[in-house]
């Protein structure tokens, strides 16, 4: 698995970049990880990856995209205009959780 | 006496009923099954009806002829589940018992979760074919249509049986080369997944063969809304395709009854284990079939290798004994792909389709994530098997977990 230093902490990363290790996150991992897709951080972005942080932890999956805007107090709209490209990624990946998964 | 219940006489309620009341002794089990719906769909047909390949008769059938005698058939529609008191409350007000209940009540598509799907052009410009109304519908429309871009579009993931968008197509190609129109026809599959198919090398197979017949695929593509007055589609991004005919596999959801019940996930799915079928709530429910909200495809064939599990595991729970964590999201699909041919593919939660022989290693009939027409005729003759065998509770000579003899990596 490559590492990378991310905020002074040297972290595990998969193929997609995804966080390897959920408990390895802290905010200003979060904070450089937004940075890196031209994300900056805002409350509701942080209302969004609480939720997902939470629901992971309770769940054992990074929870999708309709789990989140049932949840969190955040519309699909809303979540397009925080994570453009892609949110259900985007939220999980700054949460330091691993890509959702997508059925067959 | 002691209560069995099931909730759904589908695929997956009506094998579980029939195969259960051949095992459980009447003098100690009561078997009942409850629906409201006296009609049985062969839900796989549908996909032939817009193309004329299949008629209305050729997917219904009375739901009673299919259970067996000693089942007690109950037609009601279900209010709602009390799991904490082991009652099931049905719309009629009448309150049924249970010791043990099995949740088969499916999935359904729901056109209302997106906005402007079901205005004006719904059923004029807009349809879909996972319903036997959408499909008729559509069969009337595709007579008379003249022509112009057809696009095919999946809302959001998961559906039933997920490869039925693509067979639409491959059917759809074949239509208007018989009827010497496919020059007029612009052929769109507009999906949310990142290419034809999940699994790589199905992907590839699939999104070659869409290459061949010269049908466009736009991924990633995440329904937001439709635009009936513009005629076009628009994603949550921001981007927009346009149609003639629009063909929607709208949200799929889990039944009303789990939401009313409040024993759902964000699309009334039930949470359940996905490899001993149990209710990762309530230690009393089982659940099967598209009801659940495990990984592996919504699909009949599934249904079918859960309740080999399901039925072992029944019996292991009246014995108080540990329940086997058999399933293993075994799924196998025909797929058609028009002028006469077919693909097999076959997998499970671990192992994506492979190329190989099937279901006898290197014999087959039937060729795994090939082309072929004895494939077609697999898929042809599987309504056959669905009314004679499969629905009674016959033993098909199909082992539940996938194998790898006969495959090649």
């Amino acid at each position: 698995m490559p590492t990378e230093t991310i905020a002074g902490h040297t972290i595990e990363l998969d193929a997609n970049g995804f966080m390897t290790d959920a408990a390895a996150w802290n905010r200003e991992i979060a904070l450089e990880m937004a940075a890196r897709v031209g994300i900056e951080l805002t409350d509701k972005h942080w209302k969004v990856i609480e939720f997902c942080r939470k629901d992971a932890k309770e769940k054992g999956v990074a929870p999708g995209l309709r789990r989140i805007t049932k949840n969190a107090g955040v519309s699909m709209r809303d979540m397009y205009q925080l994570f453009p490209k892609g949110p259900g990624k985007l939220a999980a990946l700054v949460s330091g959780l691993p890509k959702p998964k997508s059925c067959v | 006496m002691k209560k069995l219940l099931v909730l759904g006489a589908g695929t997956a309620g009506t094998m579980v009923v029939n195969k259960m009341r051949r095992i459980l002794d009447p003098d100690e089990w009561m078997i009942s099954v409850v629906d409201q719906e006296e009609t049985h769909y062969y839900q796989p047909g549908f996909l032939f009806i817009p193309f004329g390949i299949y008629g209305k008769r050729d997917v219904i059938r009375s739901r009673r002829e299919y259970i067996v005698p000693g089942v007690e058939m109950i037609m009601a529609g279900i209010d709602a589940i009390q799991p904490d008191q082991d009652k099931v409350r049905l719309k009629d007000g009448r309150v049924l018992s249970y010791d043990l209940l099995v949740i088969a009540t499916g999935a359904r598509v729901d056109p209302s979760e997106t906005e402007g799907l079901m205005d004006v052009g719904w059923r004029r410009d807009i349809f879909d074919f996972y319903t036997p109304d959408g499909s008729l519908a559509l069969a009337r429309k595709l007579r008379t249509w003249e022509g112009g871009r057809l696009v095919v579009n999946v809302a959001e993931m998961p559906i039933k049986c997920p490869v039925a968008p693509l067979e639409f197509l491959f059917l759809a190609d074949h239509f208007f080369h018989k009827r010497n129109m496919r020059h007029k026809v612009e052929l769109v599959y507009v999906t949310p997944l990142d290419g034809a198919f999940t699994s790589p090398r199905a992907s590839v197979l699939l999104g070659d063969i869409l290459g061949r017949k010269d049908i466009e695929v736009v991924t990633e593509f995440n329904i937001g809304s439709v635009d009936f007055d513009s005629r076009l589609i628009r994603s949550w991004d921001e981007r927009e395709e346009g149609y003639d005919l629009l063909v929607s596999i709208p949200v799929n959801k889990g039944s009303g009854v789990i939401q009313r019940s409040d024993m759902g996930d964000e699309l009334d799915f039930v949470p359940t284990d996905p490899h001993t079928l149990l209710s990762k709530e309530h230690d009393n429910i089982f659940v099967v079939g598209d009801a659940t909200d495990l990984p592996s495809s919504k699909a009949g064939s599934v249904a079918h290798f859960q309740v080999d599990v399901l039925q072992e595991n029944i019996l292991r729970w009246i014995d108080g004994l540990g329940l086997l964590p058999e399933f293993d999201g075994h799924a196998n699909c025909f797929i058609e792909s028009g002028f006469g041919k077919g693909i097999l593919i076959d997998f499970n939660y671990e192992m994506e389709p492979l190329p190989g022989k099937f279901p006898l290693p290197g014999a087959g009939p039937f060729s795994l994530l090939e082309e072929t027409r004895m494939n077609h005729w697999g898929k042809m003759m599987f309504r056959w098997v669905y009314w004679n065998m499969l629905l009674p509770g016959a033993e098909l000579p199909l082992e539940a977990q996938m194998s790898m003899a006969g495959k090649r990596r």
